[in-house]
Formats: C-alpha cells, structure tokens, sequence
C-alpha cells in the first residue's frame, strides 16, 4: 500500500527547517549555531529523497549526496574557525563577535 | 607649381620658427645672434621672394596664353557624405592680381624689416609670425572653395594678433591684438554662417560649382532674391570684420601699436584688403542683389567719410595712416560695392603700394627719432631725412589723388563708377572725403617734414637717414605708387590723347568677373565729356584739401589753434580728436554688459550649481550614515533579515500562485 | 504499518530537534542532532532510498557529528558559558509553535494551489533496483560524473584550508 503521502515528508521537512532557521537566529552559542545549521541542510535532503522517490528518478539521491559532502566540508572548515576564534577571543558568544561592524 | 607658391611661405614659418624661434639655435646648438639674424633674414625674405617669383611666372603664363585659370587639386580634405572639400588652388586674373600684390609688397617689407627690427631680441619670432601671415594670405587668395579662403581668413586673423601684441610686455599692446582679434571674430561668425548658406543653398562650397549654378536662371528662378541677399550681407559681415569697415573698425587704430612694418604690410596692404578680395570674387551673388550692394556702399561711404573726419585732427603719425587706411578701405568697398569690381580691385592694388610706401616711411621717420610718434614734436625734418621725405611727399601726393600718380586713376574710376551706377549721394559725399583726405595727408606731410623744427633736444642727435634696407623698399614703392597707375587707364583717357589704348588692368581682371554686369563704364551713353567732367571735380578737390593744408599748416600756422578755440569748431574738433568717442559707447554698451552678465552667471554658478552638487554630496553622506546603522556586525541579526526576506518571497509566490 | 513507523519516526525527529535548539549543554544538543539524524535515516529507508540511509548514518552521524562532539569536548566550555543563552527559553519556544503553525497552514494552502497531488498518486511500477547501491552508482557515474569529481576538488580545498586555519595559532 503507498502509505504515507509524499506531502507529509515535506512537511516534514519544512517544520525541521523552520526549526533549523530558528536555532540559527535564535541561540548565542556560535557551535550551536552551527548544528542548527546542520538540522537545516538535512531537512533539504529529506525534500530532496521524498522527491526522488515520487518522482521515481535517482536524481534526487545523487543531489542529496552533493548536499551531504557539501555540509560535512563546511562544518569541518567551520569548526576549524570556531577553535581558531575561541583560542583568541576566549568566548562564542556571536553578539561580542561582531568584528563585522561597519 | 602653386602648391609652391602657398608652401614657399610656410618653409619659412618651419624653419625660422622650429629652429630660432624656439630657441633651439640659442640654447640647444649654443649658435651665436649675428648668424641668426643673418640666416633668419635671408630664409625669412627669401622664401617670400620665392613666391614672388613664382607668382610672376603664373601671371606670365596667364597673361600671354590663352588660359582663363589654372586649377590646382592636392587631395581631397574632407569627404563627407554629400559636402566634398578639397585642398586646391586657383590661379585666375584676380587670384593672381592679388597674389602678385602680396608676394612682392611682402617681400618688400621684409627687406625694411631686417633694418627695421634689428635690434629687437625676439628677431626670429618676428619674422616666423610674418612668414606665416604671408602664408595664410596666400592660402586666402589662391584657395578653390571657400573654407579654404576662411582657413586663410582665420589665420590671418590669427598672425596679425600675434604680430599686433608682438611687444607683448607692454599690456596696452597685448589688449590691442586682444580686441582685433575678438572683433574680428564678430564678422567671422557672419562669414561662416554665410558659408553654411551657401552650402545649403548650393550644395557645393567649390567655386567653379558654386558660382555656375549661380548664373544659371533655371537653378536661380528657384531661389528666393532674399536668400541671395541674406549670403551677400553675411558674407559682407566678415569683410566689415577683416577690413575694418563701421561698425567694426575700432580695431584698427589700436592695432598701431604693433612694428611698423606689420602695420605697412597686414593693416595697409594685405589682410584688410581680403574683404575686397572677397567680394570681388563672389562677384555673381552681388551682382543679383542690388539690396546688397546698396547696403555695402552705404556703409562704405559712412566708413570713408566717418575715418577722414578721425584723421584730420589725430596727433600720431600712425593714426593718421591707419584711420586713412579705413577711409580708403571704404572707397574699395564702394568700387567693389556698387559692381564696379575692377575699380575696387585696381584702388586695392595701388592703394597697396602708397600705404605700405606711406607707414614704410612714417617707420623711417619714428627710427630715426628713437620711437617719437607725435607729429608735434616733429617737423623740419626734410634737412635730416631725404629720401624719406621725399618718397613719403610722393605717397602724400598719390593718395590725394593727384593727376599722374596712381591713386588718382584708381580713386577717380571709384568716383566714376559711383556717378554712372546712380548712387549720387555717395558720390557727392565720396568727393567730400577726398578733399578731407588731401587735406588730412598734406597736413601730415607738412607737420612732420616741413616748417622749423619742433624736435625735443634729447633726441636731436639721434636723427639719421635708414640703412639702405629701409631706404630701397621705399624708393621702389614710390615708383610703383607713381608707375603702377598706368596700366589702369581708362579707354576714353587714351582715346583723348589719340592713343587706341585699353584699360591694361580691366581686361585682365575681366576674365574672373563672372557675372553678367558690365564691370566698367565705357557703355555710357554719356559720352566723355562726363567723364572728363567727373575728373576735373575730383582734381579739384585733391588741390582744395591740398591748397587749404599748405594755407593753414605752412603759410599761417597759428590759424588751427585759433580755430579750435571758435565755439562750433570747438566742439566738432573734439568729437573728432576723441574718434567720436566710439570706442567709449561700445565699452559702456557691450563690454559692460558682458561683463555683468558674466559675474551674474558666475555667481549663479557658485550658489546653485555647486550648491546642488555639494547638495547632493550632504544628502549621500546623510543617507549613508543612516543606513550604517544596519551594519551591526551582529551575525543574528543577518540571519534573521535573510529568513525573513527568503519568507517574504515564499509567502508572495504562494499567494499569487502562478505555477 | 509503514505510516506508523513514519509518525514515530517524524515525532523524534522533531522532538529531538527542538531539544538541539533548546536546550542548555551543547553536548546534549549534540547527541541530540545523532538522534534526528538516525531518525532521518530510518525515513530515507522507508521513501526506499536504502544506499543514502547507509550513508547517511555513516557519514553525518558517523563522521560529522563525531566532529562536533570532539571540538565541543576539545574546547571545554564551562558552564557559565553554557547558560548564557537559556534565559525566557519558554518564549523562544512559544514563538516557535506560532511560527510552525504559520508554516503549516502555508504548507497546506501551497498543497492545496499544487501539482504535488499528482505526483503521489504516480502510478508507475516501481523498478527492482530502485534506490539500491547497484542504480545509485550506475547515475552516479554515468550522468554525474563531473559533480562527483568536483566534490573531490571541494574537498582537497576544504583540507587545506582546516589546515592553514588550525596552523595558525601555533604561532
């Protein structure tokens, strides 16, 4: 039997990002802020392998695949920063670390 | 060969100007002055006899074959679309009349500059300038369509500032080329939009073209007779400009302020004498306008009576020349003017000869004075000065216009030419001026040679006779002032003497008159006892102005002062010596104005053009510092305005739903 | 059977999800996201994407979060610095039930508008090897194989670029 229709996986997927976004402006703690935006990059990925079995094309799996050496690359390179910051500036928290101010 | 005539001229700008002018010879060669002057001297004039000659043989070849013209192409100067201008030259009877007068009264006047200017420091620079005029000249004359003859025209315009503020660190001098090269620009914006007429009209700026689609009736008929009128008056503009006529000729007495020589050579001889050339040669479009031709010899006439009434009262030996100048200037116009274009031409020519010889010799007598030009303090100056005196009597006696010198042929065929077209007043007032002028010459003669002298002591041993390169262009030119007027005799003067002689000169000239008029008046029903009517009225009045000078300056010498002194006469001699204060009513008229208006728009300027630009520059500064605030450097806070902003599309695109 | 397996797995997914927001101590955010991640992987294996659950486990939570954990644990933070952001977390969370409700009814008006509805009524017979190692290579390595080699690239980048980073302090 189908089961579950392909909508609710993207519900799914839309209530874990919104949660994602939520953590990324909400929390103060910079590695926080980075797992937050891990819990996004997997929402797209449960988006993408929901579509790819609608739509039965393998497409989806390859793209989902990207998106996950994508994210683990970026989180290597990110949290090499967050070490490299808090063994100068000694905190995490992202309002005292606004160096970016114009 | 008449690429070489115009290019012989410019060798000479090269090789004066590149190599000594600059200073190269001095500073960069370490060459000595005395081989400078002696190499720019002979380059400088030997270029212009160059041209002479080659002028002559042109004139030769003209003259004994059959040949109407010579056409020279070089190559094409500008190729735009439907306007085709090239670079060619024409050599016909009035191009090669003027060429000849050019060259050779050029050269003349280089000779008697190498005396002349000899000991002035900027010798080189002298001389490049008035190569390069005589070259600009030349391109004017010998040019086959009309921006050629502007380019000339321009450049004319241009040496003679240069030469006119040549002594530029006096400010007076430089203010004098200042203003005859602003004025001058008044009548080139006529010219040159008479040249736009023409082209829009004719559809060509080439003369050959021009001039035969002006004589054709079929492309005529269709042409309204004002815009005929409107190229003639427009093209007249420029020549009021160039050749000083009212109310342009205020530049004129300034420009004195330059060397004598240049005075002898650009304000007497040549350059003032380009507007006659011009309309000489646009003969057709005159010749159809008879609007136009009123016009010119109304203002002429004004010229020539309004310049005597200047000179009879003016102390500067220079000034009198050079208001003398405007006044027969305003005879050529009135040749020129009224369709007698050889009568204008042939006064051109002569009035060449005796007004170089005439400022050549007022140059001699301000040398030997160490610089004095006030004729008070001259006089008795025949003893110290011979020859001067004695060719400056000669040009004296030649523009006055008495019998057997040339000016009287040349001045009484205007006169004649004035009576038989029907413009009797301008006669009548033609023959008053030429009593003034007598008059006016005469009485320079005799204040400046004759009587006991009135010389300051301090410059009393300083007087000598010029070196030979001043004196022989003199004597040559007294010749031809008594000589040249013989190859214009008119038919019915060789008839009376039982000699079937023709006017040498009209016939020549004839070749390049295109229009259908009758250039000469030998068609008059009148027969020669009017003719020799006219004559003796113009003798006449030569021997009143000469007979009331000797009265009043050499028999009775106190009676101008008691004169002056009468209340009537009062008054008119000081309107007269103050040149009808002209200059001061144009000062308050225009130059005032200009120049309000100018500080009007400069502060308009400063307050409201800067004021908006500097606007601007607060209001960016104003806003920029307002949007700094966005830059926190908060990392949430660009988080958050991303998710908004991406959710702001999402809910957009959900709504209106159009996929 | 498999719609259950979907609500249980989906309702962890969630619930620890909000707990990676929320909560305090970030190693229990940590193993918070292992968690949803391993719930995610549970969901691929039900849409029959059996390679990329294998993977999924093995790389994100296997790797990735293995990395989190060890700079966390590597950086020692201590628990003041832990509690700075936990304050009024109850409205954060309130705020956060609105705005998924918000999202919801958004979600359900752009369903309602769409072509999704066509797509899970595909009636297309499923192929043998769908979502298998064997299909994912056979795409994998025919229609991608520049993405894949570019990935290669992204990642020597990325390696050199950690080591410059961490080099730096040592100075």
């Amino acid at each position: 039997m189908m089961g579950v229709p392909i909508e609710h996986y993207l519900v799914l997927s839309a209530i874990l990002f919104v949660i994602g976004a939520y953590g990324v402006i909400i929390r103060k703690n910079l590695i926080i802020v980075l797992m937050s935006l891990e819990l996004m990059l997997n929402s797209a990925n449960i988006a993408f392998v929901a579509f790819s079995r609608a739509l039965l094309d393998m497409t989806g799996h390859v793209f989902m695949i990207m998106a996950l050496t994508v994210a683990a690359v970026e989180v290597a390179v990110g949290l090499a920063l967050v070490v490299a910051i808090y063994m100068h500036k000694e905190t995490l928290d992202i309002d005292v670390l606004k160096m970016l101010k114009g | 060969m008449l690429v070489w005539i115009v290019l012989a001229p410019l060798i000479g700008v090269l090789v004066n100007g590149v190599v000594f002018a600059s200073g190269i010879w001095k500073k960069l060669l370490n060459g000595d002055e005395h081989t400078e002057k002696r190499i720019v001297s002979f380059v400088g004039c030997g270029v212009i006899l160059a041209s002479a000659i080659l002028s002559t043989l042109a004139f030769l070849k003209l003259s004994l074959t059959d040949e109407k013209h010579i056409i020279q192409e070089l190559f094409v100067w500008i190729p735009s679309g439907e306007l085709k201008i090239g670079f060619e030259f024409l050599l016909d009877s009035l191009s090669c009349v003027m060429s000849l007068v050019v060259t050779w009264v050029s050269f003349l006047i280089h000779v008697y500059s190498i005396g002349y200017m000899h000991e002035d420091r900027s010798y080189s620079r002298y001389f490049t300038y008035l190569n390069m005029f005589v070259f600009f000249m030349l391109l004017l004359v010998l040019g086959n369509n009309f921006p050629l003859m502007f380019v000339g025209w321009e450049g004319v315009g241009l040496a003679s500032y240069l030469l006119i503020g040549f002594w530029y660190e006096d400010a007076e001098k430089a203010y004098a080329g200042r203003k005859a090269f602003i004025i001058n620009r008044i009548g080139d914006f006529g010219f040159i939009l008479g040249i736009f007429l023409i082209f829009f009209v004719f559809g060509s700026l080439n003369y050959q073209e021009v001039f035969s689609r002006a004589l054709s009736p079929e492309f005529m008929d269709a042409i309204p007779q004002a815009v005929i009128t409107t190229i003639a008056l427009l093209l007249f503009v420029g020549a009021v400009g160039k050749s000083a006529q009212f109310p342009l000729y205020v530049w004129l007495p300034d420009a004195m302020a330059g060397p004598t020589p240049v005075s002898a050579l650009i304000h007497a001889a040549t350059m003032v004498t380009a507007g006659v050339y011009m309309i000489a040669r646009c003969n057709v479009f005159y010749s159809q306008s008879p609007t136009a031709q009123m016009i010119v010899v109304g203002i002429a006439t004004f010229t020539a009576f309004l310049a005597a009434t200047i000179a009879i009262t003016q102390n500067d030996i220079k000034k009198v020349l050079a208001y003398s100048t405007v006044s027969q200037l305003g005879y050529m116009f009135m040749g020129v003017g009224s369709g007698a274009y050889v009568a204008g031409m042939f006064h051109l020519v002569t009035h060449a000869f005796f007004k170089a010889l005439l400022f050549l010799g007022s140059g001699s007598v301000i040398h030997a004075l160490g610089g004095e030009q006030d004729i008070r303090k001259m006089g008795g100056l025949r003893r110290f000065l011979p020859v001067t005196s004695i060719t400056f009597l000669i040009g004296t006696l030649a523009i006055s216009g008495v019998p057997l010198f040339s000016g009287f042929f040349s001045k009484d065929e205007i006169l004649g030419a004035l009576y038989e077209k029907g413009y009797g007043i301008c006669w009548f007032i033609a023959l008053v001026t030429a009593v003034l002028t007598a008059f006016y010459m005469l009485r320079l003669y005799i204040l400046t040679f004759e009587g006991k002298p009135r010389i300051p002591e301090d410059l009393k041993h300083h007087i000598h006779e010029s070196p030979p390169s001043m004196l022989i262009p003199l004597i040559i030119l007294a010749v031809l002032s008594v000589a040249g007027g013989y190859i214009g005799i008119p038919e019915f003067m060789w008839k009376s003497i039982g000699i079937e002689g023709e006017n040498l000169f009209e016939r020549f000239l004839s070749s390049s008159i295109l229009s259908t008029e009758q250039v000469t008046h030998h068609a008059l029903p009148h027969g020669s006892l009017t003719h020799w009517g006219l004559v003796a009225l113009s003798v006449l009045a030569a021997f009143v102005g000469i007979a009331l000078a000797v009265y009043m300056y050499a028999i009775n010498p106190v009676l101008p002062e008691r004169l002056t002194e009468k209340p009537i006469v009062s008054l008119l001699y000081r309107g007269s010596y103050g040149k009808w204060f002209v200059d001061e009513i144009y000062d308050l008229v225009f130059v005032k104005t200009f120049v309000n208006l100018s500080k009007l728009l400069a502060l308009f300027d400063l307050k409201v053009i800067d004021g908006a630009v500097n606007g601007i520059a607060g209001a960016i500064r104003a806003l920029a510092s307002v949007l700094r605030t966005a830059q926190t450097g908060l990392l949430r806070f660009y988080a958050a305005l991303m998710a908004i902003g991406v959710t702001a599309i999402l809910v957009y695109m959900i709504l209106s739903a159009r996929f | 059977m498999e719609s259950f397996i979907f609500y249980l797995f989906a309702v962890v997914s969630i619930a620890s999800a909000l707990i990676v927001v929320s909560h305090r101590n970030p190693v229990v955010s940590a193993l918070s996201l292992v968690l949803t991640l391993f719930s995610t992987a549970v969901l691929f294996i039900l849409l029959l994407a059996h390679f990329i659950a294998v993977i999924q486990v093995l790389i994100y939570a296997g790797a990735i979060m293995v990395l989190f954990i060890f700079t966390v644990m590597f950086l020692n933070l201590r628990d003041d610095a832990l509690s700075f952001d936990a304050r009024g977390m109850k409205l954060k969370l309130a705020t956060l039930f609105v705005i998924l409700l918000i999202v919801g009814y958004f979600s359900h008006l752009g369903f309602k508008k769409g072509v999704l509805l066509l797509i899970s009524q595909s009636k297309n017979p499923i192929p043998e090897n769908f979502g298998t190692a064997e299909a994912f290579a056979e795409i994998l390595f025919k229609d991608y194989l520049l993405p894949f080699e570019l990935t290669s690239i992204l990642i020597v980048v990325a390696i050199l670029g950690v080591v410059v980073i961490a080099k730096r302090r040592l100075n």
